[in-house]
């Protein structure tokens, strides 16, 4: 039980909204102490879970001089330029259709978009636009709901398109664990039913796109002041 | 032999991170030059040397980092802003020719993962077969920022400049994801997972075949919040209530099991602050007011998802 001081820390930390990086660090060496190992031990596991762990960081560290130099020559408002054009487009249906596209094509091995490629510089400043040029300007409560939303679709595609295809981590994964144990598991059967989920994670983030639209339209009669950003 | 390997890349990040922390040193109108400057050269160090430091010594620098983060050394500089005119009349000038170099990323990532693998002279591999798509992702952001360069006739000096804005923006969260990683591993170590298992199989009654799928989906998602990784939760959650109930005790079809118990997992990523890489850091990156409004919008859809995939575990699991 000792050893779920961790937890109890996080949950403490998160809650006081300290410095989220502390409080990380506090549970882990606390965990670790709590289990026995030594401060040098701990030490030693940081050090090499953060290095493993480079992969998580490298795509964003190696986007941001393209994706910056994109943005500061207007690549936003060109697409906010020709979503303008897009009579049909809302906020909700460019968030929809994003998501559509970034599960469809994962789910057959195909891993484009990600927050700092896709989402920050085209996404959201398309769905913004589609909502600016519905409305006006919006107020600073709408930007920052469709921008949540952008973030959310790029989640949803992105983890529940990833299971169908094979020859993906999650399910070389499960195949790996089951080897491991002696039963026999095929990858097919896995990837199969991972489908309906599949479609029950879509479904849901239509509904969600669609109450996006509305949500936005009633944000203008509750906040007539407009913010520019 | 592999020509060109991860490493290779993790260099490349690092001299941007070196470049970035030397032009807030020099910037004299930064508010915290010094904490700022060394917070990122630490970083740089970490990505550029990782393999060749002892890892107590990796360590220390996070640490170090950590402490810089928390007294608020580590902060966003003056940026010289540019108007939004001027982008508007640069996207006037550049018109589509701005996506290219955008589109060039997906598009190269995917050739090269199909491709670069299977390229050798005997011995001699071209890329380090395990890590091919991280490896033409990598190639990919390299023809992207030359091609960017072209198009927009910028220097590699304002490339650096405006990745240096980006980095500033997301600030110490960008090293958010690594840590919550390194803590998942000292968790894993600790036995953390075994204990949260036995505490879940001890309150419920698994011996009935519904609270079986109940507690392993659900065990699933809180597991995954905690650890902020599905992945991690997979292993201890099915082998502490999946396999010994679903599996053993009630005869379920261990495919569905899996499949689904994964996806009840993802739910669980999206509901925690732990994924920063998914939850958080996109919230600093598009510059939102409160960080968790991603997880905010998030809510709605993780709870439905989550009980379609209880009672398609339930209605399925124990039949096929």
């Amino acid at each position: 039980m000792i050893k779920l001081i961790g937890i109890l820390l996080i949950v403490v930390g998160f809650s006081l909204r300290l410095n989220t990086l502390l409080v990380v660090l506090a549970a882990g060496i606390a965990t670790g102490l709590a289990a026995g190992f030594s401060l040098h031990e701990i030490l030693t596991m940081v050090g090499k879970y953060f290095v493993d762990s480079r992969t998580m960081t490298l795509p964003l560290l190696l986007m941001y001089p393209v994706v910056g130099l994109l943005e500061r020559h207007g690549l936003k408002e060109r697409a906010e330029t020709l979503i303008r054009r897009t009579k049909a487009a809302t906020a909700g249906r460019v968030v929809l259709l994003y998501t559509a596209v970034r599960q469809i094509s994962i789910s057959l091995g195909v891993n484009i978009g990600g927050h700092a490629g896709m989402v920050r510089p085209l996404v959201a400043p398309m769905a913004e636009a589609a909502a600016r040029a519905k409305h006006g300007e919006l107020p600073q409560v709408s930007v920052e709901r469709i921008r949540a939303h952008a973030a959310a679709g790029e989640n949803i595609g992105n983890f529940f398109g990833e299971d169908i295809f094979v020859a993906v981590g999650a399910i070389l994964l499960m195949k790996g664990f089951f080897d491991a144990q002696g039963i026999p598991v095929s990858v097919w059967a896995m990837a199969l039913w991972g489908i309906p989920t599949a479609f029950i994670a879509f479904a849901a983030m239509a509904w969600r796109c669609a109450r996006l639209d509305r949500r936005v339209a009633r944000d203008l009669v509750e906040n007539p002041t407009t913010t520019v950003r | 032999m592999k020509l060109l390997t991860v490493e290779a890349f993790y260099t490349v990040a690092g001299a941007f991170l070196f470049v970035v922390a030397i032009r807030i040193a020099r910037d004299a109108q930064h508010p915290r030059r010094w904490g700022s400057a060394l917070f990122w050269m630490l970083l740089a160090l970490t990505f550029a040397g990782g393999k060749q430091l002892p890892s107590a010594w990796v360590g220390c620098l996070v640490v170090i980092m950590i402490i810089l983060a928390a007294t608020g050394q580590v902060v966003r500089g003056p940026q010289a802003a540019i108007s939004r005119e001027e982008r508007t009349r640069e996207a006037e000038r550049l018109g589509n020719r701005l996506f290219w170099p955008a589109l060039f990323i997906p598009v190269i990532a995917v050739l090269g993962t199909l491709v670069l693998g299977h390229v050798h002279v005997g011995e001699v591999w071209l890329v380090e077969t395990t890590q091919v798509s991280l490896i033409a992702l990598g190639l990919g952001v390299v023809v992207a920022l030359f091609a960017a360069v072209r198009v927009t006739r910028a220097s590699y000096r304002a490339a650096a400049d405006e990745g240096g804005r980006l980095l500033q923006i997301t600030g110490w969260a960008l090293i958010l994801p690594q840590m919550l990683a390194a803590l998942g591993g000292i968790f894993a170590k600790a036995g953390v997972g075994e204990v949260v298992a036995g505490l879940v199989t001890h309150a419920l009654p698994t011996q009935v075949p519904v609270v079986a799928v109940v507690a392993y989906c659900g065990g699933m998602v809180l597991f995954t919040m905690i650890m902020g990784n599905a992945f991690a939760a997979f292993a201890v959650i099915t082998g502490g209530i999946g396999l010994p109930f679903i599996v053993t005790q009630h005869h379920g079809n261990p495919a569905i099991m899996a499949a689904i118990g994964m996806l009840s997992g993802y739910c669980g990523t999206l509901l925690t602050p732990m994924a920063a890489n998914y939850n958080l850091v996109p919230a600093m990156l598009l510059e939102l007011d409160d960080p968790h409004a991603v997880i905010k919008a998030q809510v709605p859809l993780a709870l439905t998802i989550f009980a379609a995939n209880v009672g398609l575990m339930w209605a399925c699991v124990y039949r096929f």
